[in-house]
């Protein structure tokens, strides 16, 4: 296929692929690959900088950076991909509905983008999870919930597009409803898009997560994310920079690697969007 | 001031001999405009089209770019919703049909686009193109449905084990008889041919026009053939009707329009056919100016801005679409005194 030796070529995507692809096999084996336990503490062992047994020292309650930050990556993965897939879902039902129906449903649904899109996200995230309380679950919702206004504009132009298409009107000169219509001839041409939105908003979500739980939002003891990790080493930076600095860079990786598999997907899906 | 016409046209019964009989329709498409989207104006896109197709006719419909030929078209399939008039299909009017009633309808007319490459869904292979009205009717599933699928492109001359393979596979003719096979799909009486040739190769293009005859004579199918290259029309057609500005302006056998054109802008489109003899000198009827907006079409006769025979009541009245004898229809103050000698 063209589209796969397009994207083979582009030596920065294939990078991003594969350290994606590490990030998630880490994720999905963290507990097999964790040399320590990362949630015991080791007291006698505490602030050691890295060395030879604690690859990536050990924090103030000596418990195993390394381990630490392994198990984050589940947190900070799933968090990032299940988000994303919930603000997917949201964006593509909005904008097909938008595209495909127009009017003043069209009107009702990007007027409401429109003004979700007005709000400082971060601070309405603040507000929501000081509201309901900080927990997976409802972090997931919140950032999932309030992320898919750019999947539903994108979704809806090309739905715009497509409607018009002479496919289009022939299946409905051969009878074929509304759901089949939407369901078969046009989401199927409008995924490309999609999935470089999706690949493209995974890092955002990370961050996200990273931002508010760095805040003390987010994630909570025992469960561990990088962002939690970068909070709970901050107040220790002084005297042991390694306890905020190798979790930011696991984010600064993943979020790196992301973007260049996102950018690479989309210039070989999709050339037009190229900005 | 109230357009005035030269007779009002009543409610006809439809034709019993007719497949398809349009009476007065019209399509006009609101424009909208400043800040509130209030409307301005209307695209008279189409403007009072009467025509009717017999069984096992092909019916032309020629005219420019613009002129409301294919809106027409889609109007009569209700791929878009009329503004006013009436379109009988075997005596019934297809838009007092219901949701229910409609969808069994579209097993009888079909609709053959002009660009074989956004027509084919690319994300479908043949086989789920070609067989995708059996599965929305009901008709076959599963293995019977492929068997119908192969027997479909056999009878559109493409290699039946190409049922699996994807619309970017195959060249410009061969999609098009893709587009061909879908129609079929359901036996239709009538198929509706948007510029089935334009886009094709002049190589390729007497290959589908024969492959539209062929099937006609098969399968007893009725066309209504829009387009805008007279030699093609000429071809195929057993009557010609001829489109200006959102109207049928003529309306008659083929031979007899090409012989004794009788409205003036017929004439201009006769005397632009080329002709393939170096040695003849044709007398070209060039019109001058373009073809009006038609969000403002002319006062009385649409084409009296550019007519050359132009009189005083053709700025005034509209010519009514009358008979002037032996089914050859016209709409032009004219015609008593052009009338065939």
């Amino acid at each position: 296929m063209s589209n796969w030796r397009r994207f083979r070529r582009n030596q920065r995507a294939v990078a991003g692929g594969l350290l994606v692809l590490m990030f998630v096999v880490i994720a999905v084996l963290a507990p097999l690959l964790t040399p320590y336990d990362p949630v015991r503490s080791n007291l006698p062992r505490r602030l050691e900088a890295p060395g030879r047994e604690h690859v990536f020292g050990t924090d103030s309650l000596g418990r195993d950076m390394l381990s630490r930050i392994l198990e984050g990556a589940r947190i900070s993965l799933t968090i990032g991909i299940l988000a994303v897939a919930l603000s997917v879902f949201i964006g593509v039902v909005f904008g097909a509905l938008a595209g495909y129906y127009g009017k003043l449903l069209d009107s009702a649904i990007m007027r409401f983008v429109d003004l979700l899109l007005a709000f400082p996200t971060l601070y309405l995230y603040i507000t929501l999870v000081a509201l309901v309380g900080p927990n997976i679950g409802v972090l997931i919702l919140i950032m999932g919930g309030l992320g898919w206004m750019g999947v539903a504009r994108i979704v809806r132009a090309e739905v715009l597009k497509l409607r018009t298409q002479d496919y289009v009107e022939a299946a409905r000169a051969l009878g074929s409803g509304d759901r089949r219509i939407i369901f078969r001839h046009i989401l199927p041409n409008a995924l490309a898009p999609v999935i470089v939105a999706t690949t493209l908003g995974i890092p955002g979500m990370i961050l996200g997560e990273s931002a508010l739980s760095f805040l003390g939002l987010g994630v909570m003891p025992p469960y561990m994310s990088w962002g939690s990790l970068v909070n709970d080493g901050l107040p220790f930076f002084r005297r042991a920079w390694w306890l905020p600095v190798f979790p930011g860079m696991a984010i600064f990786l993943c979020v790196l690697a992301f973007n260049f598999l996102g950018d690479g997907l989309r210039d070989a899906l999709d050339p037009r969007l190229k900005s | 001031m109230p357009r005035r016409r030269e007779a009002v046209v009543p409610e006809f019964e439809p034709r019993s001999d007719a497949l398809l009989e349009v009476q007065e329709l019209r399509k006009w498409f609101p424009v909208t405009g400043g800040v509130f989207g209030r409307q301005v104006g209307n695209v008279k896109a189409v403007d009072g089209v009467n025509f009717f197709i017999r069984p096992g006719e092909t019916l032309g419909l020629v005219g420019e770019s613009g002129c409301g030929k294919t809106t027409t078209g889609r109007v009569i399939l209700r791929l878009i919703e009329p503004t006013e008039g009436r379109v009988y299909f075997e005596g019934r009017n297809v838009f007092d049909l219901n949701r229910e009633e409609m969808r069994r309808l579209r097993r009888q007319m079909q609709i053959i686009f002009q660009d074989p490459y956004s027509s084919l869904n690319p994300r479908m292979t043949v086989g789920d193109i070609v067989g995708e009205a059996l599965e929305i009717h009901g008709v076959a599933r599963g293995r019977e449905k492929g068997n119908r699928v192969q027997d479909l492109l056999e009878v559109v001359g493409l290699n039946p084990q190409h049922a699996r393979r994807y619309p970017h596979e195959f060249s410009g003719g061969q999609r098009q008889r893709i587009g061909v096979a879908r129609a079929l799909a359901l036996n239709p009486k009538l198929i509706i041919c948007d510029e089935p040739v334009s886009a094709l190769d002049v190589s390729i293009q007497s290959q589908i026009l024969n492959l539209l005859e062929d099937l006609q004579s098969e399968f007893k199918l009725t066309y209504l053939f829009i387009a805008h290259n007279l030699s093609v029309v000429k071809h195929i057609s057993d009557r010609v009707g001829v489109m200006y500005l959102g109207q049928v302006v003529e309306l008659c056998q083929s031979d007899e329009l090409f012989a004794n054109p009788l409205h003036p802008y017929t004439e201009a489109l006769m005397s632009a056919i080329p002709l393939p003899d170096p040695e003849y000198r044709q007398e070209r009827i060039i019109l001058e100016g373009d073809v009006p907006s038609p969000m403002h079409p002319p006062m009385g006769c649409h084409f009296h801005t550019r007519c050359r025979y132009v009189m005083p009541i053709c700025r005034e009245v509209e010519p009514a679409f009358i008979d002037v004898g032996e089914e050859h229809f016209a709409a032009c103050h004219l015609r008593k005194t052009r009338q065939k000698q």
